[in-house]
């Protein structure tokens, strides 16, 4: 995205074609009896992505961003056509949870987190929380004392949900 | 037919301006002030004392103060302008220039003799300052209406009202220029009254004026 912002044309094609597939799952799983709907919404979105790019804050996430238009189509969508099955505007809602590109899309956006973490404290986190290592374990693997895992764990799982809260800056 | 779009898009790939959400929203806003202070000379007109009233505190405090606002607010539209935006952490900020105010005027209250505690809260004009302030923060609410509807706002109500309060906030600069009340307890609760109904507009017409 930022290479695509500075004007590179390559990098720009490529990231609308990996949005292009995020977002057509996401339509055509709340629009499962009208695919060309869903469709339409898909195209919408992307010009929708390239007219409002200026938006994009550079600490925000890609997805976030995008999933962010996508509900706003989809809600406009169903304000026109007369329906309100879904949740309102305003309502803080994470809708990448509930998707079925939302494992992948996790899996981007804490690859991207998590490099906003030292080294050790990626290594720490990634043992723990994710691959589930009790902490005894990888105290003994690191060399240091289980309570400094503990810490180093900690921070930087809050650092990391901070940053994929979208709030890069922290604020 | 989405591949075509795509190398469609990539084609028309221009480098953006830096800032061009901030740019844009500062754009609206001092158009709008510009306009409203306009506004003021021509229908109510300047205050007369404005030769002296320069060379008073209270004269600059009060732009300070409605100026402040519209920063603030500002600077929440900053963010309410883009898709997923978070815009919590600023908004708190508006609080800032009110609770200081506050403490100025509490502080004026308490050192002043009783008798003079009514005037200092109503002053000659309260009943008109906070209707005025509002008719004068129309025209920022233009500018921000069309600035923060060209970018992407995703949470119309809460950037509505945002919009509103920087408009009030303009509005009320714009109106210290007429304005001679010179007490911080009839600025803390008149002016402020007037940019949170500007700010209330804001919040009514955002689901309506703020689509894109």
């Amino acid at each position: 995205m930022l290479r695509s912002l500075a004007g590179d044309a390559a990098a720009y094609r490529r990231l609308l074609a990996g949005l292009r597939e995020r977002l057509d799952v996401y339509f055509r799983q709340r629009l499962r009896s009208d695919p060309a709907q869903a469709e339409d919404l898909v195209q919408e979105t992307l010009m929708a992505v390239h007219a409002k790019r200026a938006t994009f804050d550079t600490n925000q996430l890609v997805t976030a961003w995008t999933y962010a238009i996508a509900r706003y189509k989809l809600i406009d969508h169903m304000r026109r056509s007369g329906r309100r099955r879904f949740t309102p505007i305003d309502e803080e809602h994470d809708l990448a949870a509930e998707d079925e590109s939302a494992a992948a899309d996790a899996r981007l956006d804490l690859t991207r987190g998590l490099t906003g973490l030292s080294a050790h404290a990626r290594d720490l986190v990634v043992s723990v929380k994710l691959r589930g290592e009790p902490i005894a374990d990888v105290a003994r693997r690191t060399g240091a004392s289980e309570g400094a895992v503990k810490v180093t764990v900690h921070r930087g799982f809050m650092k990391l949900a901070a940053r994929l809260r979208g709030r890069g800056d922290g604020k | 037919m989405s591949e075509d779009l795509i190398a469609r898009l990539s084609q028309d790939l221009r480098p953006l301006p830096r800032f061009m959400v901030a740019r844009r929203l500062l754009v609206g806003a001092i158009l709008g002030l510009l306009v409203s202070a306009a506004l003021v000379a021509a229908i109510v007109g300047v205050r007369p004392d404005i030769g002296q009233a320069v060379g008073k505190t209270m004269f600059w405090g009060k732009l300070v103060y409605a100026l402040a606002l519209a920063a603030m607010a500002l600077w929440a539209c900053e963010r309410l302008a883009r898709p997923a935006g978070d815009a919590r952490g600023r908004i708190g900020w508006l609080f800032a220039p009110v609770l200081a105010l506050a403490a100025a005027a509490g502080w004026q209250f308490a050192h002043a003799p009783a008798a003079a505690r009514a005037p200092m809260l109503m002053g000659h004009s309260a009943s008109v300052c906070p209707w005025l302030i509002l008719a004068f923060s129309l025209p920022p609410l233009g500018g921000l209406v069309w600035a923060v509807r060209g970018l992407a706002p995703t949470r119309l109500r809460l950037a509505g009202l945002m919009v509103g309060l920087a408009a009030g906030g303009a509005g009320a600069a714009a109106y210290a220029l007429h304005c001679d009340e010179m007490a911080a307890p009839f600025l803390v609760v008149w002016y402020t009254l007037g940019v949170a109904a500007a700010g209330v507009v804001g919040w009514s017409l955002g689901p309506r004026v703020l689509r894109w």
